[in-house]
C-alpha cells in the first residue's frame, strides 16, 4: 500500500502538469475562438475519438502490427548482425563507419521508394519502413554493447580457462543487454512513426496512416486529432512494454530499476 | 625438471618479456621459486614489471625468454587444470550475478555440479565473513566487502597458487589493515600458495614469508627479502622492532636502486 501510495506520489507533478497543458489548450481555444481546423478544442478531439471508435480503433491496431512486425523483424536483424559483426574484427572495423553514417541517414525519405519495391497497398511495404528504420539504431548499440565488456572481466575468465563462447554467454552478451535495450526503446518510437509516414504515401482504407491523411485532406481535423491521439496510445504501449521487459531482464542492475 | 624434498610450486628460470610496441623489456633474466604454502610478495615502483611477472606466472601474458613451472606443469596447462585464483586491484564482480553467483563462477567453469556449488558458496561466505550477503548484488556492497567477494571467488576452487594484484590498493588504509589480517588468517586456513603485488613496504613485509625486491627499466628482481617476524601476525606485529627493520631494509634497497627514478614513483614508494 506504501509503494503504490509513494510510486502515485512520483507520477502526480507529470500529472498535474499534463492536465494545466491540456486546460490551457481547451481554455485559449474557447477564448481566443480557435478555428476548428487550426487546432480542435480537446474535448472535440476526444468526443471523436469516442463517436468514432469503431472505425478508428481497427485502423490503430491495423497500423500497430505494421508497427510490431517492422520492429521484431529489425531490430532481430539488428542483433543477429551485430551479432556476426563483433565476432569478425575486421568485419567491425569495416562495416562500423558505414553504419553510423547511415544511421545519420534521414531513412524516412525512402519510404516513396519502398512503396515502388513492395505493393505500396501491402502492410509489407510498411514493415519494411518501420524494419529499415529499426535496424541501424538496434546494430550500432548491440554492437558497441558487445565490445563494451571490461578487460579484466574477460582476463578472469581466461584465468578459469574458459572458451570465447563461455566468455561471450557470461561476459559480453551481459554487458551488451543495457545497451541492446536502450536501443530498443528508440526502435519501438521509430517503428511507429515508420507505418504510420509509410502509409502517408499509401496503404489499405483501414489503416491509421490513410486515414489521419484522409480526414485531414477533407478538413475534418477533429477526426485526424483523434487519429493522432490513437496513434499515441499505441506508440506509448510499444514503448512501455520494451520498458516493462527491460525492468524483468535487467533486474539486477540498479539503472533500469530506477528508470 | 629435478624434483627435490618440497617440490617447487612455481619455477621461473631466466624469465624475459619484452613488450613489441617501443621495444620495452619488462622482465629480464628472473630466477625464482615458490615453495607450496609460501606467501611472497612483489614489491617495487611503477614499471618494474611486477605486475607483468604476475601475469606471466599466470599465463595471462606470453613470457619471450626462459621457462616456467607450476606445480612441474607449464603454466598453459595449470591455468587449463583451474590452479590459479586470481584476484585484481578492482574486485572485477559481474553485476548482473549475485555475491552467491559471483563467487560460483570459477566452479560452473570447472562444471561442478549445483548441489556441491551452493555448499561451497556457503562455506566461502562464512570464511570472508560475508555470511548472509550472497542474495545481494556487488553494487549494494561497500569496496571492501567487494573484495572480500573477489578473494572468496578466487578460493573457492582451491586452486594451487593465489595470485593477487594489489589487491588492496584502491581501500582506504583502515579497511587495508583488517583485510590484510583477515587475508592471513584465511591463508593460514587454506594453506595456499600466495604471489601478492603492492606498492606499499609495509603490507609486504606484515603479510610475506618472502619480499621480492624489483627495480625497473629492466624489470629486475633486485633481491629476496625472507621475512622472519612470528606467525601468527597480529595488530602489534607493526609495532615490533623487527618490523621496523624490515621494512627499513626494503626501503633501502628499493632506494639504492632509485637513481633512474621519476619523482612519482619515489612518491609511490612511501
Amino acid at each position: 500500500m506504501r509503494r503504490v501510495l509513494r510510486k502515485l506520489g512520483e507520477w502526480l507533478p507529470a500529472f498535474v502538469v499534463f492536465v494545466i497543458v491540456v486546460g490551457t489548450w481547451e481554455g485559449l481555444t474557447r477564448a481566443l475562438h480557435v478555428q476548428q481546423f487550426l487546432l480542435p478544442k480537446p474535448s472535440t478531439i476526444v468526443s471523436v475519438f469516442w463517436t468514432q471508435r469503431h472505425s478508428l480503433w481497427p485502423a490503430g491496431w491495423y497500423t500497430f502490427k505494421e508497427a510490431l512486425g517492422g520492429f521484431a523483424i529489425g531490430s532481430g536483424l539488428g542483433i543477429v548482425a551485430a551479432t556476426i559483426v563483433s565476432r569478425f574484427r575486421t568485419v567491425g572495423n569495416a562495416l562500423m563507419p558505414i553504419f553510423i553514417a547511415a544511421n545519420a541517414v534521414p531513412i524516412i525519405a525512402f519510404a516513396p521508394i519502398f512503396g515502388a519495391w513492395f505493393n505500396p497497398i501491402t502492410a509489407q511495404s510498411k514493415m519494411a519502413i518501420a524494419a529499415v528504420l529499426c535496424f541501424l539504431p538496434v546494430t550500432v548499440n548491440t554492437l558497441r554493447g558487445l565490445q563494451s565488456a571490461k578487460p579484466r572481466q574477460i582476463e578472469l575468465m581466461r584465468s578459469y580457462a574458459s572458451s570465447e563462447f563461455q566468455i561471450w554467454r557470461r561476459v559480453r552478451v551481459p554487458t551488451a543487454l543495457p545497451f541492446v535495450f536502450t536501443a530498443l526503446k528508440v526502435a519501438s518510437v521509430l517503428a511507429m512513426i515508420g507505418a504510420i509516414v509509410g502509409e502517408f504515401f499509401g496503404g489499405s482504407l483501414d489503416a491509421l496512416g490513410v486515414l489521419i491523411f484522409s480526414k485531414a485532406g477533407v478538413f475534418q481535423f477533429d477526426a485526424a486529432w483523434a487519429g493522432i491521439l490513437v496513434a499515441s496510445i499505441l506508440g506509448l504501449a510499444l514503448y512501455s512494454a520494451v520498458v516493462a521487459t527491460e525492468r524483468v531482464v535487467l533486474r539486477w542492475s540498479p539503472d533500469a530499476r530506477n528508470s | 625438471m629435478t624434483e627435490s624434498k618440497a617440490p617447487a610450486v612455481v619455477r621461473l628460470e631466466r624469465v624475459g618479456k619484452t613488450f613489441p610496441q617501443g621495444q620495452v623489456t619488462a622482465l629480464q633474466d628472473i630466477d625464482l621459486e615458490l615453495a607450496p604454502g609460501e606467501f611472497v610478495s612483489l614489491i617495487g615502483p611503477s614499471g618494474c614489471g611486477k605486475s607483468t611477472l604476475l601475469r606471466v606466472i599466470g599465463d595471462l601474458v606470453e613470457p619471450s625468454a626462459g621457462t616456467i613451472s607450476v606445480n612441474g606443469k607449464s603454466a598453459g596447462r595449470a591455468r587449463k587444470d583451474g590452479d590459479y585464483g586470481v584476484v585484481f586491484q578492482d574486485a572485477v564482480l559481474f553485476d548482473w550475478r549475485t555475491v552467491a553467483k559471483n563467487i560460483a563462477l570459477p566452479l560452473e567453469m570447472l562444471g561442478w555440479e549445483r548441489d556441491r556449488r551452493r555448499a561451497r558458496v556457503q562455506e566461502m561466505l562464512d570464511l570472508v565473513e560475508l555470511t548472509g550477503f550472497g542474495d545481494h548484488h556487488p553494487w549494494q556492497l561497500s569496496g571492501g566487502m567487494q573484495q572480500r567477494v573477489a578473494i572468496a571467488r578466487a578460493l573457492a576452487f582451491q586452486p594451487a597458487l593465489l595470485l593477487m594484484d594489489e589487491p588492496f590498493g584502491a581501500l582506504d588504509e583502515m579497511t587495508r589493515e583488517r583485510l590484510n589480517l583477515e587475508l592471513l588468517s584465511i591463508w593460514e586456513q587454506t594453506g595456499n600458495t600466495v604471489v601478492f603485488v603492492t606498492h606499499s613496504i609495509s603490507e609486504a613485509v606484515f603479510l610475506s614469508t618472502r619480499v621480492v625486491v624489483m627495480s625497473p627499466r629492466p624489470g629486475r628482481i633486485v633481491d629476496v627479502i625472507p621475512i622472519d617476524l612470528p606467525t601468527p601476525r597480529t595488530v602489534e606485529t607493526r609495532d615490533s622492532p623487527r618490523f621496523f627493520e624490515l621494512v627499513t631494509r626494503v626501503r633501502e634497497l628499493l632506494r639504492s636502486r632509485g637513481e633512474h627514478l621519476l619523482p612519482e614513483e619515489e612518491a609511490a614508494l612511501e
